[in-house]
């Protein structure tokens, strides 16, 4: 079973990302802001196999989030993907600058959800 | 968007109502203190939530107002546009419309589109430059649409160098392509350095493609959708004409083959794989494909990080789950406390080790009790939260000036009793504003501070809540409250009172001490309301005031609705409930002191007033010869003082109340049932019922004062 972090500060969203993921059979893990999710990949060793983000938040937004976890040697080559509205062309830029392997543009329905996660956990 | 969705669309609106809120708090601040840019960050962050969360469920109309917000607080933030009292003022309006839309999104209902639209043109205006409408429409789906069979497209491709670093794995990227149709390639190996420069884990390649297709060039598009702007990427069309003139005008430069030797090996590898797609069955298909367990199960098996991730969450339950676990926990405490009085009746040699499992039993209960309570406790906050914002626009509209300050927000109390401890609450602020503090010039002449200070406070104080208002403005006028309660008639003319008997008469039904009735606390009407349903709730509410220099509103609550701390009461055979926070003494009744008048009924002097007498048996039909009434329990209802006579006073407990409208009808006098320890039920009283049953009985005598 793939692993996959999602970090967001938002309950709905998280709710809706984990159960959609969840249900399809995927290992979710969620955290509310960057801090936590930084917290809870630092402790584990073999890391998630895909990081979904979130880009404002709280404490550790989602640039920093993706910065960070580049560091870490076991997420150094894990598919990380960054949620941001479509207005937001500078986010997207400012996510791939960090480190970031794409992003989901928001807003988005379980479907759309299911088939980016398929397609980037495929090309792993 | 998709109706599967609707099953969150209650957290969203919870959700979506805490950020309004967050965003209104924090507006009132900034207000005062524009230089914290967290604040701003805040406000756009909720704005952004609000507006992400929207889109995501289907509200698109929600989304394209907060979006506009967002785009205000985007240009605030950064600096380009400062925060003006006019533009908070325009921003906390905004709050108001998205509330709007969000209750009406809920109800399924309609808003009122034009209040919206007045709003969103106004904070267009504000904008720096024009706006950029976000589209709300659902993306296209993958390769949806196709266009004609067979199309011929050239593709330059050279990754971003940290490609493998960011998981874009330029084959894998490949491999989707020659999916959608037939792909034959050419590497480009000019970038690929000298071999003992060489990083395992930097991307040197670039590709020359060709692919023939019946997908149109969004879906290849899609392809290379996250690497679009990083990596060179030209996809072009050849049509006929450019095939005729030979060439294609690919936009960036492809560079001879010719390398230097080392490099070789590598290149050949990587380009051989990259060839291999080519010969893969060319049948195009969706991209979704559910990822089965073709990876070795890697469970995140740290119990660590599992325990971090819950270190800061909660869970949102609906109120009716929690409350049939209350119910239940209170059956467990009935049935623990039979079990324990039955317990007690068996031999200790036959049954010491079923008491010590009983007393584990009383003990366990309780916390669980306890804990359950503890369940339904939220903080004051939330009805606190909304007073800042309440007094901002009112005194703005008064024109005055009031400052806020609130303490012990964080104090907890019963869900229930917190919503319905609001609209009480909200009108004794107003109170404050409107009939407290005075006009800036007035509190000047007085030698005050122009700004007048509301203090709101919450404590807890023996099981109760205290919740205080206190102004320092105008305070309250003791003979003019004397007066215009004489002119009213609920003041005999010879008649003297005490000043806490003439503070409380700002509770009575139709009384106003403002000479100007203004809109905002409107014809004094609501005091008494006021005080019905804070008694309601089981709890009081009193004034103290310094004529010039404020008053104090004191509430009283019980924290919980669904125990109470009770006066157990012996009549006659029966026994009853008084809760603890109606009764003021208890006192051996002296014959001496009472006296019968005609027209009140019974009297008992009791220090320096009188209050009725209340024979509970004769009330309830419970007369019987054993009755002692010897007793008297002093209870402050909603027409004051009234001496209850019971035989005796027994245990004060705790007991678990239990609705008789739900379970038999209402009945006058009584606020419900409850099952002791030893199985009997009774009855807790309600002292405003009592009270009003017996001065209707009274009036069979004569007339009532």
């Amino acid at each position: 079973m793939h692993s996959i972090l999602i970090v967001d500060d938002s309950v709905s969203m998280r709710q809706m990302v984990g159960y959609t993921l969840k249900s399809s059979g995927f290992d979710v893990t969620a955290a509310e802001d960057g801090d936590i999710a930084l917290n809870i990949a630092r402790d584990n060793p073999t890391g998630f196999d895909l990081v979904i983000t979130d880009v404002n938040m709280p404490n550790m937004d989602g640039i920093s989030l993706v910065r960070e976890l580049r560091q870490l040697p076991q997420f150094q080559y894990k598919p990380i993907l960054v949620l941001t509205t479509e207005s937001s062309t500078e986010k997207k830029m400012q996510g791939k600058a960090a480190g970031a392997t794409g992003w989901i543009v928001k807003p988005f329905n379980p479907d759309q959800l299911i088939a980016t996660v398929a397609r980037v956990l495929d090309r792993t | 968007m998709s109706d599967d969705l609707s099953e969150f669309h209650d957290v969203f609106f919870e959700e979506a109502e805490d950020l309004v809120e967050t965003m209104e708090a924090e507006l009132l601040e900034l207000l005062n203190d524009a230089s914290d840019p967290e604040r701003i960050n805040t406000i756009f962050r909720a704005a952004h939530s609000i507006k992400g969360g929207s889109a995501t469920f289907g509200f698109a109309h929600i989304a394209g107002f907060t979006h506009v917000m967002e785009t205000l607080m985007d240009e605030i933030r950064e600096g380009s546009k400062t925060p003006t009292p006019d533009l908070v003022d325009l921003l906390l309006k905004s709050t108001d419309g998205v509330r709007a839309m969000i209750a009406a999104a809920k109800a399924k209902d309609s808003y009122d589109e034009a209040i919206i639209a007045t709003l969103k043109s106004e904070l267009e205006k504000r904008l720096g430059s024009g706006t950029d409408v976000p589209h709300t429409q659902d993306s296209p789906i993958p390769g949806a649409a196709k266009a004609a069979s067979g199309t011929h497209w050239k593709i330059q491709f050279r990754p971003a160098a940290d490609s493998f670093r960011t998981a874009n794995d330029p084959l894998a990227i490949l491999q989707e392509l020659s999916k959608l149709g037939t792909l034959s390639s050419r590497a480009l190996l000019d970038e690929l350095p000298d071999l003992t420069q060489y990083r395992f884990d930097e991307q040197y390649l670039g590709w020359h493609l060709d692919l023939h297709t019946d997908c149109d060039e969004a879906a290849i598009h899609e392809i290379f959708d996250w690497l679009d702007e990083t990596s060179v990427v030209a996809i072009e069309r050849v049509t006929d004409a450019s095939m005729a003139a030979g060439q294609s005008t690919a936009v960036a430069t492809p560079v001879p083959v010719a390398q230097p030797a080392p490099a070789l090996i590598a290149a050949t590898i990587v380009a051989e794989a990259a060839a291999e797609p080519q010969t893969a069955p060319s049948a195009p298909s969706p991209i979704v494909s559910p990822v089965q367990d073709s990876a070795p199960a890697r469970k995140n098996t740290d119990p660590d990080a599992k325990a971090k991730s819950s270190q800061n969450t909660s869970i949102r339950v609906g109120t009716e789950k929690i409350d049939k676990l209350i119910n239940l926990v209170g059956e467990l405490v009935i049935t623990q406390s039979m079990l324990t009085e039955e317990g007690e009746k068996l031999p200790a040699e036959l049954a010491e080790s079923l008491k010590e499992g009983l007393a584990q039993l009383q003990r366990y209960t309780r916390e669980l009790q306890e804990s359950v309570m503890q369940i339904r406790m939220v903080p004051i906050s939330t009805v606190f939260n909304r007073m800042p914002r309440m007094i901002h626009d009112l005194s703005a509209k008064l024109g005055k000036k009031v400052d806020l300050k609130m303490v012990g927000e964080q104090t907890e109390l019963d869900k229930t009793v917190m919503e319905s401890i609001g609209d009480p609450l909200n009108h004794l602020v107003r109170n404050a504003v409107d009939h407290g503090i005075e006009m800036p010039d007035v509190r000047r002449e007085k030698g005050k501070s122009e700004t007048g200070e509301i203090l709101l406070s919450a404590c807890h104080e023996s099981g109760n809540i205290v919740i205080q208002i206190t102004d320092n403005g105008g305070g309250i006028n003791r003979d003019k409250v004397l007066a215009k309660g004489r002119a009213a008639g609920l003041v005999g003319a010879d008649e003297i009172l005490a000043d806490a008997a003439i503070y409380d008469l700002l509770f009575q039904p139709g009384f106003s001490t403002a000479d100007q009735v203004s809109d905002v606390s409107g014809r004094g009407v609501g005091m008494d309301v006021v005080r019905r349903n804070i008694q309601a709730l089981g709890g009081s509410v009193e004034v103290s005031s310094i004529y010039g220099e404020g008053s104090i509103f004191t509430i009283r609550l019980p924290l919980t609705l669904a125990i109470v701390d009770g006066q157990i009461v012996k009549l006659g055979q029966h026994v009853f409930v008084i809760p603890l926070i109606s009764i003021v003494e208890s006192i051996q009744l002296d014959r001496k002191q009472v006296s019968s008048l005609a027209a009140r009924g019974e009297l008992y002097r009791l220090r320096d007033e009188y209050i009725p007498i209340v024979r509970l048996s004769q009330l309830f039909s419970l007369s019987d010869p054993s009755n002692q009434e010897q007793l008297m329990v002093v209870v402050e209802s909603d027409q004051g003082k009234v001496g209850l006579l019971v035989d005796d006073l027994l245990a004060q407990q705790q007991v678990v109340i239990k609705s008789m409208e739900s379970n038999f009808r209402k009945v006058d006098g009584i606020a419900g049932a409850t099952i002791l320890g030893n199985g009997r039920v009774a009855l807790i009283m309600d002292i405003n019922g009592v009270a009003a049953l017996a001065r209707t009985s009274r009036n069979g005598f004569g007339q009532a004062a």
